[in-house]
């Protein structure tokens, strides 16, 4: 569905019972670039992208993804928007019971009706796409946590989606391994012309991948454009998260 | 007083509103049920871990109680009732309330709690949230196999049960209290009905249904880590424990008189 936006949140409000999430959420992601979700820990960030993927539904206000209001999307429409979209989760999320092989395969098998062969050949040129080409028999645990972030990284591709979302990508990793996976996300957008949504409170990463980026704090985009847009505006909130004062 | 109320209303409404997710947790499971194809692999994999796996324990508990029952039966009866009594009184408590409910608690602990548990530790490990954003159903594919297997392979465990729990008491009631081989099959033979197997079985089937529905319902419920996860087990094990005798209660009286 041809639509300006990719993703649109239109003042979107999420309460957990009595905590205020989002307060009022407006951000707008466009079609084929990197934009950045930034904020502090607990800010919202991850709920913001869980409402792209229709695993939280806003109590008020609009989500559009691609087109698709997600508070009217039908079953079969949400379903076919899943296929679309490849997230890489905070905590890898690989299925612990299965090697890393069936992980990747996973989507294919439940989605396509490709052949053992075909699925095989898929999952070496995702592997090889992330430098994990012979991991294939490994199960989850035996990965270190940046190989199982690559791991999932290669799932989130392998259904060759139109969107990929990123949830703390470098947390928990140290500064060689979280810049290799900013080189991945860099190549992965350059090759696949995705629109990829990062959500992170890790600075240099922020300026080293975003087109874009929004700082989320208090339930709302206080601001939100071109990084250098961002940076030149000196808005008083993003100034004291870039000096690591925004609690 | 005020406070009181306040108290117990919450505790009713939270009451509810579970019982209404339990409700749509169920009826998502029958309208995922046309796609048991996809999850087929995911159906015989939890046969084997809720069937075959079970097989040791089963025997075990059957093998002792069998045994137990047979001498509390000619304790009991010795004095009043002539000896293929014992054979006959034993293989009707077997049948219809000693296996199934037995069987029913224990799994209840082994597999129930193994679900929640399992369950529990992928929703935590967001496992759960990346199965749903791959366009798959968690309810369809973790929770439905479980179910299945539960009602499928709990009867086939009951009947398991009956046989070793039946050829136990009748070598404990030979060795310890000399009564025939002869005398007890005649018992056996002489209050046998078919339908006792039957309201056994269609006991079984509802409490494997409902013991692995629980584990998989409390495990997808799972929140706050490590702690959530053993919340989720201890509540999965402790409320099909007491569904299953609740149930047992309702079954017998619907399905005997």
């Amino acid at each position: 569905m041809a639509t300006e936006t990719a993703i649109e949140f239109v003042e979107v409000f999420k309460s957990f019972d009595a905590q205020s999430v989002l307060k009022g959420l407006d951000l707008r992601i466009p079609w084929s670039e990197i934009t950045t979700i930034l904020g502090p820990s607990g800010c919202g960030k991850s709920v913001t992208l869980k409402h792209v993927i229709g695993i939280e539904r806003a109590d008020v206000g609009k989500v559009v993804v691609a087109g698709y209001d997600m508070a009217r999307i039908r079953h079969g429409e949400l379903i076919e928007l899943r296929k679309r979209i490849g997230v890489l989760f905070q905590s890898s999320a690989l299925f612990d019971s299965m090697t890393v092989k069936e992980n990747v395969a996973f989507g294919l098998r439940m989605h396509t009706r490709m052949s053992e062969e075909e699925i095989a050949e898929r999952v070496h040129v995702c592997l090889d796409a992330v430098r994990l080409a012979g991991t294939e028999a490994k199960m989850p645990v035996e990965l270190s946590g940046g190989m199982r972030k690559r791991a999932a990284l290669a799932r989130a591709i392998a259904m060759e989606p139109d969107f990929i979302l990123y949830d703390e990508p470098t947390t928990g990793l140290d500064p060689n391994t979280s810049s290799v996976v900013g080189d991945y996300i860099l190549k992965l957008q350059s090759e696949l012309n995705v629109t990829s949504v990062v959500v992170t409170h890790d600075m240099p990463l922020a300026r080293r991948v975003s087109d874009r980026v929004a700082l989320l704090y208090d339930g709302k985009a206080v601001v939100q454009g071109a990084m250098e847009d961002v940076e030149a505006a000196n808005n008083e909130v993003f100034e004291l998260f870039v000096q690591g004062r925004l609690g | 007083m005020g406070k009181l109320f306040a108290f117990l209303g919450g505790q009713l409404a939270a009451f509810f509103i579970q019982v209404f997710q339990m409700f749509c947790y169920g009826v998502r499971c029958v309208t995922e049920m046309r796609h048991l194809y996809l999850y087929r692999h995911q159906i015989i994999e939890q046969c084997y871990a809720v069937g075959v796996s079970s097989l040791p324990l089963v025997c075990l508990i059957s093998a002792f109680s069998g045994m137990a029952i047979a001498i509390q039966t000619a304790y009991q009866m010795e004095e009043y009732v002539p000896d293929y009594m014992v054979g006959a009184l034993m293989v009707r408590s077997v049948i219809l309330v000693l296996s199934p409910i037995l069987l029913g608690l224990v799994l209840s602990g082994r597999v129930g709690a193994g679900v929640a548990s399992e369950l529990g530790t992928m929703k935590v490990s967001e496992q759960v949230d990346a199965l749903a954003s791959m366009a798959v159903d968690p309810v369809g594919y973790l929770m439905l196999p479980r179910m299945l297997a539960g009602a499928i392979m709990v009867p086939i465990l009951v009947i398991y049960s009956f046989l070793v729990a039946i050829i136990c008491g009748f070598a404990m009631s030979m060795i310890k209290m000399a009564i025939t081989p002869t005398e007890l099959v005649k018992g056996m033979k002489l209050y046998f009905e078919v339908y006792d197997v039957f309201v056994g079985l269609v006991k079984s089937v509802v409490y494997g249904g409902l013991l692995t529905f629980m584990g998989s319902y409390k495990g997808l419920c799972t929140a706050g880590g490590a702690q959530g996860v053993g919340r989720a087990a201890t509540a999965a094990v402790v409320i099909s424990s007491a569904l299953v005798l609740i149930l047992d209660y309702f079954l017998t009286h619907a399905l005997l008189y």
